[in-house]
């Protein structure tokens, strides 16, 4: 069977102005306990890849910039 | 070398320890510090400095044996009723004398515990009869501090690889592990003298009503891995039909932290807001109290704050919004829940395997051996009944100094060369294929075949529908298909699940009696047999690749139980609060 893929809204937001994966950075990437994020390389910022969050918010406190947050998943709210 | 094993890269260790959570970098360091010369690797799905049960840390010791407040024995003594009387009590002793010495270390590193104004520990009662629960207030930098010790003992620590199976010599010992990276999807074949499974629970086997496969009530990264390893390696595993099941809060799926707010002043109550059990302590019988009161006319079943003060609803919410699972404020804040005005909605969660509350695991002796030389295992996934965070620290350094000192009699391992063959081709096979099925479309059907037809109450002739689904689903993993290798990861979990929900299957089968409470509630033998199940369920798997259970029995207990205590936990339900039908 062919594969087709769904869109979805995800929990976690990076703001672009405050992220500084451009500088190297990828804390939030490397505390993930479910590797969902990962580096937009034509932004140069962080964001959320795969939907498959716990919100468990190291990504958002671990921060060097406070560039993340992280809500409440529509389906839980 | 043949075409499989080309591209697999090997490392050489003495003690390999899977898994970075809790057990499993305490393993570590005590191995290290029993044995400075001693290579050992800890592997890690994610990242150590915040993976496993207690990222973001922990609110409380739920089973703290303190001197001058609790007594080993009596601890042993209270486990042995909570679970309905099917423990090795060695095991349980071996984690309670450890327990006192483990706070200190703990302490020494820079762990806070409550302490009262004389500087003793602030122990306070939970449990229906000893005092034991101690409460982290500030317990949220445990990972920081555990991850500052994994570097100062030099454990070599490798993030981002997966373990999928063990792999044994020809003489049937435990020689390695092979992995595949998460990022990458590069195979390693870790050779090791001793291996120590520290997985954590089987969290994603039940499916939670919100839509999302990994809004579990346990971290979702652990998927029953461990569990799938060591079955898949030829270990025992024991109690698996004694799910774990808790109470939590409606939709978030974490947990209410009736152990934090009990103390002070907190009870899980009814729509009606009273009482209807006696003791918050999480065991099967309570839970089969909070199932029927949720099902009645009285339900559903909320956390009762809004009677307290101020100052101590502040003082919750400090707790309950910065430790353990930080996001609930935000939860609640969303709905518009104040602990003050407003009860919150619980309800019961969805299937898992996990020895940290209730008693499914690998099956250990006091020594965190398992039934393989050379496997040992330790937390939530070990066999060690309600042993939770404290008890998966004890076990870890206990099976880190064991297996340092089984280290010095056995020579270089050996992994079986076409066992390693297999398993190269088995992990590979999903990213070669076009179309087939997402590793996420089978995990939801399989999740969903699990609500249907295993959560308790369990039915005989559903459950043995459930088994036919299962194997179909097995047949399927043929298709599995994976476009890179994060779903490569997502595919192996599948494998694991698939296993952890046969093997609850067969062995809730198994035992043709009911037993601890809603954990094992069987409809069609709805009363306890002690006469013939007063006995462990094994599950193994044979030679031949079949699954197969068998009874073991209960070894002879070091501390008897007094007459006047066996039914403590058979008469949870306050007298006169019938649940309304």
């Amino acid at each position: 069977m062919p594969i087709a893929y769904t869109p979805t809204s995800v929990p976690v937001v990076v703001d672009a102005e405050k992220c500084i994966a451009d500088k190297g950075c990828t804390v939030c990437i490397d505390v993930c306990p479910l590797d969902v994020l990962a580096v937009d390389m034509a932004k140069g910022t962080a964001y959320m890849k795969y939907d498959e969050c716990w919100y468990c918010l190291p990504c958002e406190v671990d921060c060097p910039t406070q560039a993340v947050s992280v809500s409440i998943p529509y389906l839980l709210r | 070398m043949s075409e499989t094993t080309r591209d697999i890269e090997i490392i050489e260790t003495d003690i390999l320890v899977i898994g970075g959570g809790t057990a499993g970098p305490m393993a570590a360091i005590k191995a290290k510090e029993k044995n400075p010369k001693l290579n050992v690797t800890l592997l890690e799905k994610a990242n150590v400095k915040r993976s496993g049960a207690i990222s973001m840390g922990m609110d409380g010791l739920n089973n703290a044996i303190i001197p001058g407040h609790a007594t080993p024995e009596q601890y042993v003594k209270e486990i042995t009723l909570a679970n309905d009387g099917i423990v090795n009590q060695k095991t349980v002793m071996a984690y309670a004398q450890g327990s006192f010495e483990m706070i200190e270390q703990l302490d020494r590193w820079g762990v806070k515990f409550e302490k009262d104004e004389t500087g003793d520990y602030n122990v306070k009662k939970v449990h229906h009869l000893g005092t034991y629960v101690l409460p982290m207030p500030e317990g949220h930098h445990v990972k920081k501090i555990l991850y500052r010790q994994l570097r100062r003992h030099r454990v070599q620590v490798i993030n981002r690889y997966t373990a999928t199976r063990l792999v044994k010599d020809t003489d049937g010992r435990i020689a390695g592990v092979m992995g595949v990276n998460t990022r990458t999807a590069d195979l390693v074949l870790i050779k090791a003298k001793a291996v120590i499974l520290a997985t954590g629970a089987a969290g994603r086997l039940g499916l939670p009503a919100s839509g999302y496969l990994f809004g579990t009530y346990e971290n979702p990264a652990n998927a029953g891995d461990g569990y799938s390893m060591a079955y898949n390696a030829g270990a025992e595993l024991s109690g698996i039909e004694c799910y774990q099941i808790n109470p939590l809060i409606k939709d978030y799926n974490g947990p209410a932290c009736a152990y934090v707010t009990g103390p002070m002043g907190g009870y899980t109550a009814n729509a009606g807001g009273d009482r209807f059990i006696e003791c918050d302590y999480w065991s099967g019988q309570m839970m089969l109290e909070f199932y029927r009161e949720l099902e009645s006319g009285n339900g559903p079943v909320f956390l009762k704050l809004d009677h307290l003060a101020e100052e101590t609803i502040s003082e919750i919410e400090e707790i309950l919004h910065s430790n353990e699972r930080p996001s609930r404020g935000r939860f609640h804040e969303q709905r518009g829940t104040d602990y003050r005005h407003r009860m919150v909605e619980m309800h019961i969660s969805e299937i898992g395997l996990c020895s940290g509350h209730s008693a499914s695991g690998v099956w250990v002796d006091e020594h965190a051996r398992t039934t393989v030389p050379g496997l040992y295992a330790a937390g939530d996934l070990a066999c060690v009944p309600h042993n939770y965070m404290l008890g998966a620290f004890v076990y870890g350094a206990i099976a880190g100094q064991d297996a340092a000192e089984y280290c010095e009699s056995v020579g270089e391992p050996e992994p079986d060369p076409q066992a390693v063959a297999a398993e190269a081709e088995r992990v590979r096979a999903p990213l070669g294929r076009d179309g087939g099925v997402t590793p996420y479309q089978m995990e939801y059907k399989l999740r969903r075949m699990v609500n249907d037809y295993l959560q308790p109450p369990k039915v005989t002739t559903k459950m043995e529908i459930g088994l036919e689904r299962f194997a179909e689903i097995r047949r399927d993993t043929a298709r599995l298909s994976a476009k890179d290798p994060h779903e490569l990861l997502r595919a192996m979990e599948v494998y694991a699940i698939l296993d952890c929900a046969e093997m609850a299957a067969r062995s809730s089968l198994y035992r043709t009696e009911s037993r601890w409470g809603l954990y094992h509630y069987r409809v069609d033998y709805p009363e306890a047999d002690d006469a013939n199940w007063f006995a462990h369920v094994q599950v193994q798997r044979e030679e031949d690749g079949t699954m197969s259970c068998f009874k073991r029995d209960i070894e002879p207990y070091i501390v008897a139980l007094d007459d006047s205590e066996k039914a403590a936990y058979s008469k949870l339900r306050i007298a006169n609060t019938t649940p309304k039908v």
